[in-house]
């Protein structure tokens, strides 16, 4: 059995913490400046601000939050389609928690359930299935966001739907994979990055083989890790060692989980009942195939297209959630960080997600 | 006696009075005060305590305890942590039409039997009958009344340098209380803490000198309860994160579900800060108590100054966080 206390030992933690920085003091000292490296992941950036380690590798280390927080990425557009859903008769939403105090451009989920709307927070998308066979003269929507983590789970929610004959129950589907928007990142060319931390998670539904463009089209080397201090900065070691050695190509960090190609049959069921699609992204705007969407076939699944929601124009903000995703701006550098926007009063939903950068500055970053 | 509640139990009359004498009196041998519209108890020289909670926690039945047991422990310590002796406890009850009679005695058993270990005496009650849906099984307010003796904290004296202590692991409750949910398939066999701290704390009060504060943590866990201190009392407090006891079951169901241990429910534990001097004296006297068994110094107030008012966390790696209330996490009805 692995002993997964000694990922969060302390005095490990330390002196990974010390031989990173000293790493990285090699690298400042050759190129004048710090290594950029982009976590793609949110839990990833959560869990860097929450250890201190981001804290403790302020001066050494430029880390970077990358788009991989689902719910930060849902494009302005589908949060209102999701609200003014909910406020449909006879429908029972279903959502991850973390969607719920995502402002919309009037409302949040969390409004429209005080105002009377039918919301369930449930933990699994199979748990929407059970509510659908409770209630079979109700609607029942489930709000699937996610990566390729979480999008095998919205799968088996379809199948078992399917199994069941279930007539009342579909997926508003806004999935994102994660391959498409790092390169329209890297081509876009607005942020200067030395290198990737991988998503952990999701190199599990995929495999390290899904980052090989990363070195045939761009160069550009990257490492898979976990999410327990010592796998951080392990991974962070060895990405500053590659950067040292002039190295590219992807070092898989986390072997404990992820494999070369991946889990098969997740793959197979996403094949099997999804196809791609071109996807809105908060700040990024589309990008082409960057989703996963219901098949032709399932489209009796499709809440999309079994119901009907007025697209609705986005109010303007000052939010800069957009420029924090692509990693253009830090939290700090928005004027509305921790004044006009907090987790309570939010603005973006970066604020609001529990793998949200500016969340993750605000609870785990100040000092003061 | 029925096998379930009805409206007609609520209704004032026949079956009102038979549920009183059945369930209630039968536990809590209030029979004397329960004939009069009030109960009559004798007045306590010098200050007294009150306070007043209600509980709705789902389930009403968790590993360690239930509704009933919860509605006494949390409203005694409340009156602990203030210093005072909790004497006397007055108990309504919300029922819905349908409820069981035997899961009202169970849990009114509960009540009885826990009043009697903290020491306080159920002296009032009252019971309303619901329509089905109107509650959730049954809701209990209890009110308490304590008798504040020569010694009682104050808050305001706490000084830089002073200790932060708890009484023991962290979260238990909040985890208990999910696993019973079973939303979530975690399977633990982690118990809720539920329990009087009075005896406690009491004798703590009583056998040491210098304790400036006792805060039982509730909703919003030991961060939350430390952040108002802080805010309310103008003083920085430093926490040491590897120095917070947690229970091994709860840190794996946070990492799993990410919750933050310092934010979950607890229902029997309470942070004393005390003059550093008394700190090892209120630790050992803390530990050779079985509600104290895992009491650990947590850190240190580090400044009290208007310009104060701070919870910061140090991390594994020496850098310092703030930690501010509880919010955003959707946890509803842990007690």
């Amino acid at each position: 059995m692995l002993e997964t206390k000694i990922f969060s030992h302390p005095e490990l933690t330390r002196r990974l913490a010390d031989a990173v920085a000293k790493s990285a003091e090699t690298f400042i000292k050759r190129e004048g400046r710090m290594p950029a490296v982009m976590e793609v992941c949110g839990s990833h950036t959560m869990a860097f601000a929450k250890s201190g380690i981001k804290t403790r590798l302020r001066d050494y280390v430029r880390l970077i939050a990358g788009p991989g927080c689902p719910v930060c990425v849902t494009d302005q557009k589908a949060i209102d389609a999701m609200i003014r859903l909910s406020e449909k008769n006879n429908v029972i939403l279903c959502s991850f928690g973390d969607m719920m105090r995502v402002p919309g451009s009037g409302s949040s989920l969390l409004q429209a359930k005080t105002n009377g709307s039918d919301i369930r927070v449930i933990y699994s998308p199979s748990d929407s299935i059970q509510i659908a066979e409770d209630h079979p003269d109700k609607e029942v929507i489930f709000l699937g966001i996610g990566f390729e983590t979480t999008i095998p789970a919205l799968v088996a929610a379809v199948r078992e739907a399917e199994k069941k004959g279930l007539t009342n129950f579909s997926i508003w589907m806004t999935t994102k994979l994660v391959a498409p928007v790092l390169r329209a990142l890297l081509q876009s060319g607005e942020v200067e990055l030395d290198g990737f931390l991988l998503p952990g998670h999701v190199s599990i539904v995929t495999g390290k083989q899904s980052y090989r463009f990363l070195n045939d089209d761009y160069q550009i080397p990257g490492v898979i890790t976990g999410f327990e201090p010592v796998q951080l900065l392990s991974g962070l070691l060895k990405l500053l060692n590659q950067l040292h050695e002039g190295r590219t190509g992807i070092i898989n960090d986390y072997t404990y989980v992820v494999n070369e190609a991946g889990n098969f049959t997740a793959q197979h069921y996403m094949e099997t009942y999804l196809t791609r699609a071109d996807e809105e992204w908060r700040g990024i705007g589309e990008i082409r195939g960057s989703g996963l969407v219901l098949r032709e076939k399932y489209a009796r699944f499709d809440a999309k297209k079994k119901f009907n929601v007025l697209p609705a124009v986005p109010k303007k903000t000052k939010c800069r959630c957009g420029d924090i995703i692509r990693g253009v701006i830090t939290p700090e550098e928005c004027v509305l960080f921790n004044k006009a926007c907090t987790p309570s009063k939010p603005v973006g939903p970066c604020m609001v997600s529990s793998e949200g950068t500016c969340a993750a500055h605000y609870h785990f970053m100040r000092e003061d | 006696m029925a096998e379930r509640i009805s409206l007609a139990h609520g209704e004032g009359g026949e079956l009102t009075h038979q549920l009183i004498q059945e369930v209630f009196i039968q536990s809590f041998g209030h029979a004397e005060q329960a004939r009069l519209d009030a109960a009559v108890i004798p007045c306590f020289s010098g200050k007294m305590a009150v306070t007043t909670d209600s509980y709705v926690v789902d389930p009403l039945f968790f590993p360690g305890g239930n509704i009933g047991k919860l509605a006494v422990t949390g409203t005694v310590n409340d009156l602990a942590v203030t210093g005072a002796v909790p004497k006397v406890l007055t108990a309504g009850f919300m029922i819905e039409e349908g409820f069981p009679v035997s899961d009202l005695k169970k849990i009114v058993k509960s009540m009885a039997a826990e009043a009697e270990t903290a020491g306080v005496s159920i002296i009032a009650g009252d019971t309303k009958v619901v329509e089905r849906g109107s509650v959730d099984g049954v809701f209990i307010n209890t009110t308490g009344i304590g008798a504040i003796g020569e010694k009682y904290i104050n808050p305001a004296g706490m000084k830089k340098g002073d200790a932060v202590i708890i009484t023991g692991t962290i979260g238990d409750h909040g985890i208990a209380i999910l696993s019973a949910r079973q939303q979530l398939g975690l399977v633990t066999d982690v118990k809720s803490d539920c329990a009087s701290l009075n005896t406690l704390l009491h004798q703590l009060l009583q056998q040491t000198d210098g304790i400036r504060v006792m805060r039982d943590l509730t909703r919003g866990g030991l961060a939350t309860g430390l952040v108002e201190l802080c805010e309310d009392f103008s003083a920085s407090i430093e926490l040491k994160e590897t120095s917070i006891p947690v229970r091994e079951e709860v840190e794996g169901a946070c990492d799993i579900l990410g919750f933050d241990p310092l934010y979950l429910a607890n229902e029997g534990k309470a942070v004393i800060i005390v003059d550093s001097k008394e700190a090892d004296k209120v630790i050992h006297l803390l530990q050779s108590h079985k509600f104290g068994k895992n009491a650990r110094l947590i850190g240190l107030v580090t400044s009290i100054s208007e310009k104060a008012g701070k919870l910061k966390l140090k991390t594994p790696v020496n850098t310092t966080r703030r930690l501010t209330r509880l919010s955003g996490m959707v946890l509803p009805r842990i007690c």
